[in-house]
């Protein structure tokens, strides 16, 4: 599924407008975009839970040629499932 | 301070919603997101990344407190693949 048709099923399953369900959906994930760019952690009970990790500079390669390329520092989104999508997911 | 889901609440009351219908409506939408997962589909969002369902094979495990040996089960998870956009708003290079 996508955002399009997440937007479709929400106007539906809560009886809003197209609009309006687009506008909610945009919130929802800008909201968690800039909280993680902040650096600050989300967290959606029942659906997951997001922190950045910070990882510092190291020397990797490159898979292809072999050559030794340096990793400059970065942050990365972690993901982690809450306890009911968890449960609901598996078998 | 987290992001939780009484600030999305709050958010969607901004947008002139009762706080009612708002907290109904973010019920809605994380109900119709861990439905999608639970069918074993992914959410693709667009800006933001992929939610995918993985399927993971049985295999040996260990109990990393007590050392001894287990057998894990075939299972069903959840993983996160972040869009290049979200990866460079976090390191803040737009």
């Amino acid at each position: 599924m996508n955002k399009l048709e997440l937007i479709s099923a929400l106007k539906t399953e809560a009886n809003i407008s197209k609009a309006e369900a687009a506008q909610v959906v945009q919130m929802f994930f800008d909201s968690m975009t800039d909280t993680m760019a902040h650096g600050e952690r989300v967290e959606i009970r029942g659906l997951c839970s997001f922190f950045v990790k910070e990882y510092k500079s190291y020397t990797g390669r490159n898979p292809k040629t072999g050559d030794r390329v340096t990793i400059k520092p970065k942050k990365l989104p972690f993901f982690k499932s809450g306890k009911e999508l968890k449960e609901r997911v598996d078998y | 301070m987290a992001l939780t889901k009484n600030d999305i609440v709050e958010k969607i009351h901004e947008l002139g919603f009762t706080k009612k219908k708002s907290v109904d409506i973010i019920e809605s939408l994380l109900e119709l997101i861990k439905n999608v997962l639970e069918k074993g589909d992914d959410v693709l969002i667009s800006g933001f990344g992929k939610f995918c369902v993985k399927n993971k094979k049985k295999r040996r495990g260990r109990n990393p407190a007590t050392g001894s040996d287990l057998m894990l089960r075939k299972r069903k998870v959840v993983t996160f693949k972040c869009s290049g956009k979200l990866r460079n708003k976090i390191n803040n290079r737009i």
